[in-house]
């Protein structure tokens, strides 16, 4: 899998590439114009879906692209919108500080949960995000005075322009489009490329020089900044916060979006939070079991769709292509 | 602060700390052995306290009813985890952690809603045994005869445990295939049988803690999602696969968690977390020498 990735990132003229940017334009533009179709419910639906977008492709960078097992990315989603709303809330600093401050603060855990995790490998890695992200979800449980407890912050006051869901819709739009396009550029660096080297064989990665640590604990940090971003998106659409965000099942959640949409795949984990955030909300038209359905899907993907439901499709291309190039 | 506060509280915490080491001895079994990372050992944990509370309930919270449901709860959980090895996770041994994670991960959601649709959503909650009600004293110190019970039952698992692994023919070959399973297969052993084993006793154990703890507890959706991160943290802290690593830890973390109750009460849910973060740092691998 890895393999392929690598050698589609040294041919970068393909068709497929094309076909991709094909795909985004005709998507962005209608996104651009759904809100004059689509009723408000389903306006707020996709500003949510783009929320979620953003977050599982900025744990992507590190789970996909830099082969770390973050259990626990829904952490630094939670400290951004807990930032946005403590400094809405509790102080008298304007907008533009909250929005600027929640990546920051989210980048700044991330770097101190990094910075221990990225000394450990494997599995022990993922445990440490798993400790380390608890105690942060806790500590935001338990500070009454600073988070209100369980109880979370609500009715966030956003300035004017932000009232109405399709001024929502269109900044949360903008802001994926442009966080996608960073992450993109980044995973197509130098640094990206590196990042995958040590993905693939860290030990030989060390041996020619390259800083294996530094490398994962900045691609940690970045995953965290964007995640704060999404954060900052999240008080935007629903206007509160609870620490619910911050524990744990959330964070499955969207390893879960980042599987199911291909972690091999740029676009993958985008994919992934449009299905499952669409499809909770039809299936809970239906029943209050969608943690059931979600499990059930969980399970035939894992079983037989591991590769993504993008990532099984760039296989099957790649597989037609080259048996049509031999031919 | 008097000492008697100090001491029963301390014997709080190590007969919590056995609940946590019956549930992560199971754990540390299953990852040692079948190299899993088992997120639904929590659930399974929530369902052998949920079939207590049935069992226990069907025969009328008599005084039989708490002793036959830890005979029923444990071995039923089992039977449910053998079914889970054999159906699903014998065809995922291969895959990447992160593969066999939501594998495991998916039976938790499933799990979840199952138990809602089979016991509803309200608390549930189970009487003590009249034998094990009440409390003694000890140095000045008040202490429930329900938590001395658990403190003989844990030595009692651990004991059971070391038997098993060190004097039986199937623990050896358990802790072959924990330190090098390809040399077990190269020996002709069938290892596919052995991991059915030990996942099913791990089963055991989880439905064992969770018979265990349903007396003292409000039975609720839910009692999963903690226990499981506690149990992983306790298995990693003790070394991935090391029962009596699990041991240690389980005590380091119920007592901890005991006394954090005791002095800083308000933020006490962070000392597990904090402990498991500290000595995770302090020893990156582990307090005694993991399986893998």
């Amino acid at each position: 899998m890895s393999a392929n990735n690598l050698k589609s990132m040294k041919s970068p003229k393909k068709l497929s590439t094309y076909l991709g940017w094909a795909f985004a334009v005709a998507g962005v533009l209608i996104l651009l114009v759904a809100p004059t179709i689509l009723t408000q419910y389903y306006v707020y639906l996709l500003a949510t879906v783009f929320t979620t977008a953003l977050l599982a492709s900025s744990l992507n960078l590190v789970l996909g692209n830099g082969g770390l097992l973050h259990l626990h990315h829904g952490v630094f989603f939670g400290v951004g919108a807990y930032t946005v709303a403590i400094v809405m809330t509790k102080t008298s600093w304007p907008f533009a500080v909250a929005i600027l401050l929640a990546p920051m603060v989210a980048s700044l855990i991330a770097l101190v949960i990094g910075w221990f995790c990225v000394r450990l490998r494997g599995l022990y890695f993922g445990m440490l995000t798993l400790a380390l992200g608890q105690l942060v979800w806790a500590i935001v449980y338990r500070w009454n005075a600073l988070t209100n407890g369980d109880n979370g912050i609500h009715a966030i006051p956003v300035p004017e322009s932000l009232s109405s869901i399709n001024s929502v819709y269109y900044t949360t739009l903008l802001v994926l489009i442009i966080s996608l396009i960073i992450l993109y550029m980044i995973t197509k660096s130098p640094f990206g490329i590196t990042l995958l080297a040590t993905r693939d064989n860290p030990v030989r990665s060390e041996s020619i020089g390259i800083n294996v640590k530094s490398h994962r604990l900045i691609a940690f940090v970045i995953a965290g900044f964007f995640a704060g971003i999404a954060g900052v998106l999240f008080v935007l659409v629903e206007r509160s916060v609870a620490p619910s965000l911050l524990f744990w099942n959330k964070s499955a959640e969207i390893l879960i979006m980042c599987l199911m949409g291909g972690l091999t795949v740029f676009m993958g984990p985008t994919l992934g939070a449009g299905i499952l955030v669409l499809l909770s909300m039809i299936v809970g038209l239906y029943t209050e079991y969608w943690l059931l359905v979600l499990g059930l899907l969980l399970l035939i993907l894992v079983l037989f769709l591991p590769q993504g439901i993008l990532g099984y499709l760039m296989e099957s291309y790649d597989k037609r292509r080259s048996m049509r190039g031999e031919n | 602060m008097d000492f008697a506060t100090l001491a029963s509280q301390f014997f709080i915490g190590l007969s919590r700390g056995m609940i946590f080491f019956i549930v992560s001895a199971g754990l540390t079994l299953i990852f040692g052995v079948l190299r899993i990372t088992n997120f639904a050992h929590g659930a399974l944990y929530m369902l052998g306290a949920f079939i207590a509370y049935s069992v226990s309930t069907l025969v009328g919270q008599g005084p039989y009813g708490f002793w036959l449901a830890l005979l029923v709860a444990p071995v039923t959980v089992m039977l449910v985890s053998l079914v889970i090895e054999r159906g699903l996770l014998r065809f995922i041994y291969n895959r990447d952690h992160l593969i066999q994670m939501l594998l495991t991960y998916s039976l938790v959601l499933i799990a979840g809603d199952l138990v809602k649709i089979l016991w509803g959503t309200e608390f549930k909650s189970m009487d003590i045994p009249a034998v094990l009600r009440g409390s003694f004293n000890l140095w000045g110190a008040s202490l429930p005869w329900y938590n001395a019970f658990l403190l003989i039952v844990g030595p009692v698992v651990a004991l059971g445990l070391w038997l098993f692994l060190s004097k039986t023919h199937l623990g050896k070959i358990c802790r072959a295939t924990a330190t090098d399973r390809e040399m077990v297969d190269v020996l002709g052993i069938n290892s596919t049988r052995v991991f059915a084993m030990v996942f099913a006793l791990g089963g055991w154990l989880a439905g064992l803690g969770g018979a265990l703890i349903a007396p003292t507890t409000s039975i609720s959706m839910g009692m999963d999602a903690s226990i499981v991160i506690y149990a992983f943290l306790i298995v990693v802290i003790g070394g991935l696969g090391n029962v009596w690593g699990a041991l240690i830890s389980s005590i380091i973390m119920g007592v901890g968690e005991a006394l954090g109750i005791l002095f800083i009460p308000g933020i006490a849910i962070i000392i597990p977390y904090i402990i498991a973060g500290v000595l995770l740092i302090v020893r990156p691998t582990g307090l005694l020498k993991s399986a893998w």
